[in-house]
């Protein structure tokens, strides 16, 4: 009865399997992005790009037709464009990058959404924002497939120096390990991985995906490695989770991974093993040494 | 290290932030293998010089001549505080990330860069510390650290800002040991103090600056009272609207 529940969903419907192995690759590689945003103190950039890649899509629909392919290029040539703004803006100037950053993505959101309201491109605002899952056909499962492919190969090549510039970016210049390219390196990943998930959970849902397992990871991790796989863990969980009550509770898929997510999060903080509140509230007797 | 490093030669060296000099028509030389403290009052220039020294921070007129030696030739230790110390990372990669110029992107690091490691740790007093996690280090202990990835990363010219703020006397004398250990190897070391009791101990060579460098030699001829008051008055001096240095031409 209860393996029904949890299993007969995925067996039965083609769209259910679809949907959950795009999930899961998306789990293997937004997760791990968004803990390097997060211990870089960008966790909100995540989100700014998300709104970012929206007048991209919105005019790769409008050009291409409504096309995979199409607004996938938009929008990764939209997160591309103000990556490079924002940064080259930020260095000019000595501006902080993530004011810099906000400047630019609210200009391109405004101006996604008033493409997509003027113009005939047939997208429905609310697909793009929320995504549509259930929906994912081939095309788009190959494109999730190969972007987190990618993604996990290029995390292995440049950890190393992700890791030293995300804790003493000072350091690895002055060692000649270079810096801006790894930043920049690391920011087109993420908009590659956002331009991905939209295709399932839409531009504002893409970033909870990737946000939420990773704040949560350091609850359960004290090094970068453990708190990665945390964050893949969480988010793999959260994928089956929200989809199963998605189809049971008949709630739009989205969000409500997104608020599995969000619930592995908040039990992290709560309870974790690594400086969460119980951890706290818990008093333990101090050690004799 | 196979050779003794190039003197850094300072000619008429001037940073200025806004056009305001932080450091004023400096000239100077430090000879290869030289141990020299820094000091002076605060706002004298001192970081500001050894960011230009090590090719961090610019230089807004004269030159540096740094002979063969590229900036990254030189280990260069900020002053403490900026780094996250709650940065999720064991003590001994830390220490691996001195390995960078010899291992960069892809190369292995393997048992022989482990055990080096964990030597510069208990080098520092801190053997055995591997495998905790820096956020369970006291600020002397993270200090302790810093010094032994220095140590790994092995250059010929070692620069270190206020390396000893905040830091406890048992520390700081274990690491004036390690200081001494690269001015026994033939390195040239170059350290921003505030302690005047221990550069007269430990430092032979010292450079006074106010913004200009008030006096440069054997530390003995350099830490006189006169030179300390010329350098106050130097530092205190401060015009709202300056014109354009007659220098500068």
């Amino acid at each position: 009865m209860l393996a029904d529940a949890l299993l007969g969903p995925f067996f039965e419907f083609a769209f259910m399997r679809r949907a959950l192995v795009g999930c899961l690759a998306l789990s293997l590689a937004a997760p791990p992005l968004g803990v390097f945003l997060v211990l870089r103190r960008l966790s909100l950039i995540g989100d700014a790009l998300g709104h970012a890649i929206l007048p991209g899509v919105a005019l790769g629909a409008t050009l291409g037709g409504l096309s995979l392919a199409a607004m996938s290029a938009g929008g990764i040539a939209a997160g591309l464009v103000i990556v490079m703004l924002a940064g080259l803006a930020a260095r000019g100037t000595g501006l902080r990058e993530d004011a810099s950053l906000a400047g630019f993505y609210l200009v391109a959101l405004a101006l996604g959404v008033a493409i997509v309201s003027a113009g005939r491109t047939g997208v429905d605002l609310m697909d793009l924002l929320f995504g549509a899952v259930l929906g994912v056909d081939d095309g788009a499962l190959l494109f999730i497939a190969s972007v987190a492919t990618l993604t996990l190969f290029a995390l292995a090549l440049i950890w190393r120096p992700l890791v030293v510039e995300t804790f003493d970016p000072g350091f690895l210049h002055h060692a000649g390990g270079g810096g801006a390219l790894w930043h920049l390196l690391f920011l087109a990943l993420v908009v590659l991985n956002l331009v991905a998930a939209f295709h399932a959970l839409g531009t504002l849902m893409a970033v909870g995906l990737m946000m939420l397992p990773a704040a949560g990871a350091r609850f359960w991790s004290g090094t970068v490695g453990g708190q990665v796989t945390a964050a893949v863990v969480m988010a793999m969980v959260a994928s089956i989770a929200g989809l199963l009550v998605s189809f049971h509770a008949d709630v739009p898929s989205g969000p409500a991974i997104v608020l599995a997510a969000g619930v592995l999060w908040a039990g992290g903080l709560v309870a974790g093993p690594q400086g969460s509140l119980m951890r706290r509230w818990i008093r333990r007797p101090h050690l004799a040494a | 290290m196979s050779r003794a490093p190039d003197p850094i030669v300072l000619d008429n060296v001037t940073v200025a932030y806004d056009r305001h000099p932080a450091v004023h028509h400096v000239s100077g030389r430090f000879a290869p293998g030289s141990l020299t403290a820094i000091v002076g009052p605060n706002g004298a220039g001192k970081t500001s010089l050894v960011r230009a020294i090590t090719g961090a921070g610019p230089v807004e007129g004269g030159r540096i001549d740094r002979g063969r030696l590229a900036a990254s030739d030189i280990a260069y230790l900020p002053q403490q505080a900026v780094l996250d110390r709650s940065f999720p990372i064991l003590c001994r990669d830390v220490v691996l990330m001195g390995d960078w110029r010899r291992v960069g992107l892809l190369r292995r690091l393997g048992r022989g860069e482990r055990e080096a490691a964990e030597e510069a740790l208990a080098a520092v007093g801190l053997g055995g510390f591997g495998d905790r996690p820096i956020a369970s280090l006291s600020a002397g202990q993270f200090q302790r650290l810093l010094f032994a990835r220095t140590l790994r990363e092995d250059c010929p010219v070692i620069v270190l800002d206020e390396p000893f703020t905040a830091i406890d006397a048992k520390t700081t004398a274990d690491l004036l040991r390690v200081v001494a250990r690269w001015h026994g190897e033939g390195r040239t070391v170059i350290a921003v103090l505030h302690d005047q009791d221990l550069v007269r101990a430990h430092f032979p060579e010292t450079l006074l600056l106010a913004r200009e460098a008030i006096a440069w030699g054997r530390t003995a001829t350099v830490l006189t009272p006169a030179n300390a008051l010329r350098a106050r008055r130097m530092a205190e001096a401060w015009a709202e609207h300056p014109e354009a240095c007659a220098r500068a031409a």
